[in-house]
């Protein structure tokens, strides 16, 4: 309780400083750039808004965005929470290497992703061909956004289960063991609920990462409108052709989507919290 | 009655179950990140090591990355800055609204780089509300340079503040408030007391902002109106390359790029290892 105080009874010169350069750090770069979209967006009235986030293309592309990114969560979810089990549970070669490298997608450009998936699965590559000559299409079709999604947020369910199951004790696992607990039914009744708030936490992140994803997507998809055209693709295209008023719809359908994540993910912290002192 | 033995079976599942999900993992991982960095580097030197090294010494490949440079740092130095004031600032004063603040400084993370681009324009923009004001004077900001630096400046935000808030607060203030009473001014407190207890967190802080800045490509991309020679960074030149069908000039920008971000990247792990020592 002093400490608040210590610092209360001293609101000086330096501390007015500090926080008039805070606020206008925040207000510049987050706080203002949101009021003038939002005003600008509501300035025609709702009906003219939603009119513009409900055209087909825009509608189109908001479901194939949500659905390419959804898919990917639920990949996510999958891999991700193998990925960390295996690093933190077992040794075999090349271990320590995989670990260091797991981050790479967060190093690499988005738009450098793109182009080294055209140039892996592009009509022109080896195996683009091979399948292409089956009929299947990857690059500049939907499996090759799904693709680019997985490669960038391959990090986030990874990162966040990993260090949980460092910490997470094993007696219980131990206990169920010598109960005679089969594998699946230890990780399952013991190891997932400890896990879901860090898997849940991953998944949201990979996912709001995906519904925003612009630079792997513009150059992976082909941006062809009904197909491939996902929405910050599309936002773009009418930034391009000078409609402002249709790039605002799906921008700020998509500022509320990262809304309602975010608050989503302060939630799912709150839980994980409760997890750690239970 | 060896055979009965629940435990011995149980083990040799998950024997069994382990080497296949160590090689599924793996699998995963090198089907997903790795195939897709290798066929790169194989592409951009298609061509033989002259072509590539051509490529990129045009003084049309140069600009960009110094455009790229420029822009990356002047964000680490203003978001290093004002981070460190904001995160301070959050952490040891208190204030209405500081909850709400806190929250704001995740928004970066969730929203589109598209959506965050276009907020830019409509903010500094020719007829912009802020951007009119500088328009009058003569002063671009944006589709020029302190456009593209504000861009990237935003998607960057988090960064450094979100890795030095958890540090300060576990640090919290006592070992301060000692070398306040004992007589350092709070100048010499900042320096000697505050910083080095926060020096790893800043500096992972400080390699993620620089990973991101020379990658970022939506939220520039939007407010430079890509003016070749002018406003192309080289995520841009990578892109106008590529979709100009020129894919040795993409690839071979392109694996500087990644080779720049693996180089980031092991000083990343390096940092991350020494942030936990600490």
């Amino acid at each position: 309780m002093t400490n608040k105080a210590f610092f209360r009874l001293n609101i000086s010169k330096g501390d007015l400083i500090l926080r008039s350069l805070s606020l206008f750090y925040i207000g510049l770069l987050i706080i203002l750039p949101i009021i003038a979209i939002s005003s600008e967006a509501f300035q025609g009235g709702l009906d003219s808004l939603w009119k513009n986030i409900t055209t087909a293309q825009a509608v189109y592309s908001l479901k194939l965005t949500f659905f390419v990114a959804f898919l990917m969560g639920i990949l996510n979810i999958i891999t991700g929470t193998a990925t960390a089990w295996v690093l933190t549970k077992y040794n075999f070669p090349l271990k320590n290497l995989m670990n260091a490298l797991i981050d790479l997608p967060f190093a690499i450009p988005t738009v450098v992703t793109g182009i080294m998936l055209v140039a892996l699965y592009g009509p022109k590559s080896l195996i683009g061909s091979l399948l292409g000559r089956h009929g299947i299409e990857i690059i500049y079709n939907k499996p090759g956004i799904v693709l680019a999604l997985l490669f960038v947020s391959f990090p986030f369910v990874v990162r966040t289960v990993q260090p949980v199951l460092h910490e997470m004790d094993r007696d219980m696992e131990e206990a169920a063991k010598t109960l005679g607990a089969k594998p699946l039914t230890i990780f399952r009744r013991i190891v997932l609920p400890t896990l879901t708030p860090a898997i849940l936490t991953g998944a949201a992140l990979s996912f709001s990462r995906a519904i925003g994803e612009f630079g792997s997507i513009a150059i992976v998809s082909g941006n062809i409108p009904f197909k491939t055209q996902v929405a910050s693709v599309y936002i773009y295209g009418e930034l391009e052709s000078y409609n402002t008023q249709g790039a605002l719809g799906v921008s700020v359908a998509l500022l509320f989507s990262s809304f309602i994540i975010l608050i989503l993910l302060n939630r799912l912290q709150v839980w994980s919290c409760k997890h750690e002192t239970r | 009655m060896k055979h009965d033995d629940p435990f011995r079976i149980a083990r040799k599942q998950s024997h069994v179950g382990r080497y296949v999900l160590i090689s599924g993992v793996m699998g995963w991982f090198v089907l997903l990140i790795l195939f897709p960095v290798f066929s790169i580097v194989k592409e951009a030197f298609s061509d033989g090591f002259p072509v590539f090294f051509r490529t990129l010494t045009e003084s049309s490949a140069l600009k960009p990355f110094g455009l790229t440079l420029w822009i990356t740092v002047g964000t680490i130095i203003i978001n290093t800055v004002f981070g460190t004031i904001l995160a301070i600032t959050l952490v040891k004063h208190e204030f209405h609204g500081k909850l709400f603040i806190e929250g704001l400084v995740d928004l970066p993370f969730a929203v589109s780089p598209v959506v965050a681009g276009f907020m830019f324009i409509i903010l500094f923009g020719p007829n912009g509300w802020i951007g009119k004001w500088f328009e009058a004077e003569g002063i671009k900001i944006v589709y020029a340079f302190p456009g593209m630096l504000l861009a990237t400046l935003f998607v960057t935000l988090p960064f450094v503040a979100r890795e030095i808030i958890p540090v300060l607060k576990e640090f919290g203030l006592q070992q301060e408030e000692s070398a306040y009473v004992l007589g350092a001014s709070k100048w010499q407190t900042f320096w000697k007391v505050t910083l080095p207890s926060v020096k790893w967190g800043l500096a992972y802080g400080m390699t993620l902002t620089i990973a991101r800045s020379i990658g970022e490509f939506g939220a520039v991309l939007v407010v430079s109106g890509s003016i070749i020679n002018k406003t192309q960074t080289a995520t841009l030149l990578i892109h106008q390359e590529f979709t100009d069908f020129n894919y040795v000039g993409a690839f071979s920008a392109a694996i500087v790029l990644a080779f720049t971000s693996f180089f980031i990247l092991t000083i990343m792990q390096r940092v991350y290892k020494r942030k936990g020592e600490s």
